[in-house]
């Protein structure tokens, strides 16, 4: 086993330096000439000229990204165009943000995902059902920027019960976990969980009910086991697979909250890119993306290993 | 559909009150299958005993109502769908009506089934050990180790070769004849009275059906336990029953011992069942078949559901469901052809 994640673990490098590549390529490709961010208009061309020759941008696009990677590798992302900062400064603060926004968020969508998915796959055609595959359709199809809105006006403006925007009392200082600061995770929060609600509803509904199909279920009730016994053999039938779901959505939840993060002026991520990509302050957006793919490249491979402990069936050759 | 009437045909020691009960107590069993487009009268009246001891063959083509019939006994057919009546007693328990942690109590413990596919039979992702283990600390509530004992006692029971290692092993790591051995372990594990195998041997290779054949005989003489085997396949019949019962259309139509009835089945579709398959009996005859198909159980038929293939067939076999009568003695055949012997 300790050998299989080891492997798992060297075959992710590729991928993650893949993944860098992606990230450097995809800033270069957009229009836009990042220089103009920083310098007035009228600048002198020799200004302009200085300017690109300090921040490397005058050499040739590989020699760039060695370049870069280099310093990557070492944990320097560079400094913003926009504000003068270590890239890893920002990147922490709004790191650590998102991280408390989409675990947060997770945590409840798993939660009444589970719940809701289990419930209609072993009572399937029933009331129960109906209702937890209608839930799930519309947590996966409002758009969850919309439904930030309506749920500000319904609980921030006309019940004034809750914060709009905001990481805390005092706008994005830093985060304590008492009740001040998580009355403003409390709106984000659900706004983000209804997406991955509604998809391990549906994903953990089909599961259940296929495995609840199965000819070993009947082998359970004829050895005499009790409702709590079989649910234990379907649980873990069903784990691996519903993992896998989970695992990508929390990595969506990290990576994709910019428009939840923007609607509630949440200082994480997605909000750094949103200003980032405005600003043409590419060393930030390079640095954030970066930082989110690995995310994701992480998140891949826990959730490869998990399923692996779980599943026999899945070979650890 | 007129009612049967069992008080005139079925075993007559078990009519005295001073008898003690049979294991098995089965009279006037129906079941049917009730759905938005039809109801499937899959079994219509059956009525047997079975002592202690003793091993009973259920013979029938697919779709005879003998997979339901078995199934009944455990009360394991779909819980939604299913409409049971009739009298169903095993090992003194009612199970048509007894509350369903009852049947849970019953089930694995007093009476335990074989299934017919080990590949899907078996949770994939337990260990073989785990699953004997469960089924005796659900039953007996003993330590874990104690259960883990026995499961390792169970397998070499079953003649699992190196039984310790396969205790770890999950169930796609065995091939298809130790599964059907670590599935008799699982249905062995806590002593039932009854055992149920429902075509136990069908999804095997031919050399390993008749060791896990001769593997369940000797199991049932040495345990001392009933038997109930469902088969398509006469070879498995004469090789594990005492008695044979041949099924057609949700009925017992044939019942007796299994080499008297093999050897001069009475019934005109016993007859044909047995003319179409290679045994002994027939060295140097010719195979024959039986014309047409089984009715629609959706809608069965008033009289002798077997008179639209019967080469016998007269008018007074239409307008009712011949009863069971005993032509010779210790047979039974639900057919009015039959001359009896007397």
């Amino acid at each position: 086993m300790l050998l299989y994640i080891l492997r798992r673990v060297l075959y992710a490098v590729p991928i993650a330096l893949a993944v860098s590549l992606l990230c450097f390529l995809l800033v270069h490709i957009a229009p836009g000439d990042p220089v103009n961010a920083i310098v007035p208009a009228d600048a002198p061309q020799a200004v302009v000229e200085q300017i690109r020759a300090e921040y490397g941008l005058d050499k040739p696009l590989p020699v760039q990204f060695g370049l870069w990677l280099l310093k990557v590798v070492q944990g320097d992302l560079g400094r913003s165009l926009a504000t003068g900062r270590a890239v890893t400064e920002d990147l922490a603060i709004a790191v650590r943000n998102t991280l408390r926004l989409s675990l947060v968020a997770a945590l409840i969508g798993f939660t009444f995902g589970t719940l809701l998915g289990a419930v209609a796959g072993l009572f399937r055609g029933t009331w129960v059902d109906r209702l937890a595959v209608g839930l799930a359709a519309a947590g996966v199809s409002v758009p969850h920027y919309w439904l930030g809105m309506v749920l500000v006006i319904l609980f921030s403006v006309l019940i004034p019960a809750l914060p709009a925007m905001g990481a805390g009392p005092g706008g994005s200082g830093d985060w304590v976990w008492d009740i001040a600061h998580m009355r403003h995770l409390v709106l984000p929060a659900i706004t983000l969980s209804v997406i991955p609600m509604g998809i391990v509803t549906r994903t953990l509904r089909g599961i259940v009910a296929e495995i609840m199909n199965q000819d070993f279920v009947n082998t359970l009730r004829g050895k005499g086991l009790r409702r709590g016994g079989i649910l234990l053999h379907v649980a873990k039938n069903a784990a691996p697979g519903t993992l896998a779901v989970m695992g990508l959505q929390l990595g969506y939840l990290m990576g994709g909250s910019i428009l939840v993060e923007t609607v509630f002026s949440w200082p994480g991520t997605g909000f750094l890119l949103n200003s980032a990509i405005f600003q043409r302050d590419i060393p930030v957006l390079q640095g954030t993306i970066l930082v989110l793919a690995l995310f994701f490249v992480t998140l891949n491979l826990l959730v490869d290993l998990l399923q692996t402990a779980l599943d026999p069936r899945i070979k650890r050759a | 559909m007129p009612p049967d009437a069992p008080a005139t045909l079925v075993a007559p020691a078990a009519a005295t009150a001073s008898a003690p009960e049979p294991l098995v107590h089965v009279r006037g069993l129906n079941v049917r299958f009730v759905s938005r487009e039809a109801t499937v009268h899959a079994v219509n009246g059956v009525d047997f005993d079975l002592a202690q001891n003793e091993a009973l063959c259920i013979l029938g083509e697919s779709g005879s109502g003998k997979s339901v019939t078995l199934r009944a006994l455990m009360r394991l057919n779909p819980p939604k769908k299913t409409v049971m009546s009739g009298t169903l007693r095993v090992g003194g328990q009612d199970v048509v009506a007894a509350p369903e942690s009852a049947m849970a109590d019953l089930r694995g413990r007093v009476v335990s089934m074989i299934f017919q596919e080990p590949m899907t039979a078996l949770d994939p992702v337990f260990t073989i050990g785990r699953q004997i283990a469960e089924t005796i600390l659900r039953h007996e509530g003993t330590s874990r180790a104690e259960a883990d004992r026995r499961a390792l006692e169970l397998l070499e029971l079953v003649q699992i070769p190196s039984a310790r290692r396969r205790l770890a092993a999950y169930p796609h790591e065995l091939s298809g004849g130790l599964r059907q051995r670590a599935m008799i372990a699982i249905a062995l594990s806590c002593r039932p009275k009854l055992l149920l195998a429902d075509e136990p041997t069908t999804a095997l290779d031919a050399t390993v059906q008749i060791q896990i054949l001769l593997l369940l005989r000797r199991l049932q003489q040495e345990l001392g336990m009933g038997v109930i085997f469902v088969t398509h396949d006469l070879g498995v019949a004469g090789e594990v029953a005492d008695r044979i019962a041949v099924m057609y259309a949700g009925r017992f139509i044939e019942e007796g011992p299994v080499g008297a009835l093999m050897r001069g089945p009475l019934h005109p579709y016993a007859r044909g069942l047995m003319g179409a398959t290679v045994h002994a009996g027939l060295r140097g005859q010719r195979l024959t078949t039986i014309p047409g198909a089984p009715p629609d159980l959706r809608d069965p038929p008033r009289g002798c559901a077997f008179a639209p293939r019967c080469p016998l067939v007269g008018e007074d076999c239409l307008p009712a469901v011949p009863a069971l009568r005993s032509p010779l003695p210790g047979r039974q055949v639900r057919c009015l052809r039959v001359e009896d012997a007397a």
